[in-house]
C-alpha cells in the first residue's frame, strides 16, 4: 500500500493529467521528497526555503497540516494528502 | 487553456445572490463560489464562503471550508465554474494580488464592487498564468 496523493487541476501537468498519484514516505517532507523523484517540479511548487508554502493547502486526510506537524506531520500507508491551492486575492 | 466559451453565461438568480452577499459583508470583501457539473462551463449551485481573513482588503477562503466544499464538488462530480470575491473600494478589475493566487484554471473569476452604493459593478475574468482576459456576461433567466 502506499499513501495517495490528491492533485489539484493547476499542478496536474506534473503528473500526466492524473487526479491523483501514490507516494512513499513517513513525514509529509519525504512524502513530497518521493513525490519529487516521480514527478520533477512538483515539490517546488509544495514548498519553499522556509517550509509548506503560504498559499497551497495541503491536508492529511481531513485536517490542515498547518494544525498538524506541518512538513514533520507523520504519514502512513493508507493515508489520504490532497493539496489545494489556496482560493484568495483582493484589493490589496 | 480553459474551455468553454469565452463568455459567462449565468443565472439572473445566481448573480442577485453573489451581489447580496458582496452587500452583505461590505466593507468586508465577500467570497465564494458556483459549482456547476464537471465540464458543463454552467455555473448552478452557489456556495458563499467564509473570508477567512475579514478584511476590507484581502479575502482567503478558510482552509477547512475550502477542503470540505471542493471534496462535495468532487463527490458530485462538479467543479468551481465561477469563483467570485468583492473589491468594497475599487473598481472590479483583478489586482495583482488576484492574479498571483489564481489557481484555477477553468473558473470565470468574477468580480463585483461594491464601491458605489447605487451601482454594483459585476464582472467576469479569466485568469491564466499570469494573463487577464475581461469576457462578456450574459445573464439569463434560466438555462433552458
Amino acid at each position: 500500500m502506499a499513501i495517495e496523493v490528491r492533485i489539484p487541476t493547476i499542478l496536474r501537468t506534473y503528473t500526466d493529467g492524473a487526479k491523483a498519484v501514490d507516494a512513499t514516505g513517513a513525514t509529509l517532507e519525504e512524502l513530497i521528497g518521493d513525490l519529487e523523484s516521480r514527478h520533477p517540479g512538483l515539490r517546488d511548487r509544495l514548498v519553499d526555503d522556509s517550509g509548506l508554502r503560504r498559499f497551497v493547502n495541503v491536508y492529511l486526510n481531513d485536517e490542515d497540516v498547518r494544525f498538524l506537524g506541518g512538513l514533520g506531520t507523520p504519514v502512513a500507508d493508507g493515508d489520504t494528502v490532497t493539496v489545494l491551492p489556496a482560493v484568495a486575492g483582493g484589493a490589496r | 487553456m480553459p474551455y468553454g466559451e469565452a463568455m459567462l453565461t449565468i443565472a439572473r438568480e445566481l448573480v442577485d445572490k453573489i451581489v447580496a452577499h458582496a452587500r452583505a459583508d461590505h466593507p468586508d470583501e465577500a467570497c465564494g463560489v458556483v459549482a456547476g457539473p464537471a465540464g458543463s462551463d454552467r455555473p448552478e449551485r452557489f456556495v458563499p464562503m467564509e473570508n477567512a481573513e475579514r478584511s476590507p482588503t484581502f479575502y482567503r477562503f478558510d482552509s477547512m471550508e475550502q477542503f470540505r466544499v471542493w471534496r462535495e464538488m468532487d463527490d458530485r462530480d462538479e467543479e468551481p465554474v465561477v469563483i467570485y470575491h468583492s473589491h468594497t473600494a475599487t473598481e472590479a478589475y483583478p489586482s495583482r494580488t488576484d492574479v498571483s493566487y489564481a489557481s484555477e484554471p477553468n473558473a470565470h473569476y468574477v468580480l463585483v464592487s461594491t464601491a458605489s452604493e447605487d451601482d454594483v459593478e459585476f464582472r467576469s475574468y479569466r485568469i491564466v498564468e499570469g494573463v487577464i482576459t475581461e469576457e462578456p456576461v450574459k445573464i439569463v433567466e434560466s438555462y433552458g
